[in-house]
């Protein structure tokens, strides 16, 4: 299944992350890193007042920390695969270490680092700036070949593989 | 009292979720509503394209399930706590069972355990069979007495 030529190209990552799955492009999520060895990707979720948990503090709903990290982890589990594969998250695990900063973007990093035939382990945190410490961790394992087209398909993107 | 307690306060009273979810923006652009049936707490995610995350299928955005169900097992603390309690989510596990059809989605919470600092909640979500969940979620939040 793996394509040697395999190229990470963020444009092309975003279209199929971002542009082509609805609630992503709800949130603003966008793919700013991304590699495959380590199988690593990192979005940014920008501050949004839509996305406010809290209107007296203006503090992120962890709703919107827990779709951020979803889809980052699926994210990672595409770069592990290098391949138009559909998955589906099996669980997701998240822990709360603080309270997001009101005004400040949240960047999720996911790193794939294992998968088998049929599912694929990640783990994720959240943070506003590399370096800084981490608003939330998580776990997830996910489903590979599940029914359904990838996100990169080219009958739903319109174009081919990434 | 803020303007959100005073909210609160008056929702665990009456039962109607409508002013407090009104206030907050996130559960407006998720399009939760909150429903009391026999004295059980039942929230909604009304249908929206928004919501999907994988186009050709089309299903629910994984996220956006786990994002309810730990909503509404806030509001189930708020709804059945003795005191007024403001819930903060310390761990959400989240089972994904079956994947969630372009539709409205239900969910009902248990408060498993309630203690003086830590509440356990289950959580579970369905589309047009209550007996066939498409997600299940375990909370554990700090429940701090006002």
């Amino acid at each position: 299944m793996a394509s040697d030529d395999f190229v990470v190209d963020l444009d092309a990552l975003n279209a199929a992350f971002r542009d082509f799955v609805p609630h992503n492009k709800a949130l603003g999520l966008t793919l700013i890193e991304a590699t495959t060895e380590p199988a690593v990707a990192v979005m940014r979720l920008p501050y949004d007042l839509k996305l406010v948990g809290n209107p007296e503090t203006g503090v992120l709903h962890g709703g919107a920390i827990t779709t951020a990290m979803d889809a980052t982890c699926g994210a990672a589990v595409f770069l592990k695969l290098r391949a138009p594969v559909p998955i589906a998250t099996l669980d997701l695990r998240l822990d709360y270490l603080q309270q997001a900063e009101p005004g400040r973007d949240v960047i999720c990093r996911a790193e794939c680092f294992k998968k088998t035939r049929n599912v694929a382990f990640v783990r994720a945190h959240a943070f506003h700036a590399q370096g800084e410490e981490p608003i939330a961790t998580a776990t997830g394992t996910f489903m590979i070949s599940t029914p359904g087209k990838a996100v990169n398909d080219p009958s739903v993107t319109g174009k081919p593989g990434w | 009292m803020s303007a959100l307690l005073k909210t609160i306060s008056a929702a665990r009273d009456s039962g109607d979720f409508g002013p407090l979810l009104a206030m907050i923006p996130y559960c407006q652009f998720l399009g939760i509503s909150l429903d009391t049936i026999e004295d059980q707490l039942v929230g909604r995610m009304k249908f929206h394209a928004d919501l999907i995350g994988n186009p050709t299928i089309p299903a629910l955005h994984g996220g956006t399930l786990g994002a309810l169900l730990e909503s509404v097992a806030q509001f189930e603390l708020l709804f059945r706590a003795e005191s007024l309690v403001l819930p903060k989510v310390i761990t959400l596990t989240v089972d994904y069972l079956r994947s969630g059809k372009a539709a409205d989605v239900l969910v009902q919470a248990k408060i498993v355990r309630q203690g003086r600092r830590v509440a356990t909640v289950h959580a579970w979500a369905w589309q047009d069979d209550k007996s066939r969940p498409i997600a299940t979620a375990n909370v554990t939040a700090l429940v701090k007495a006002l």
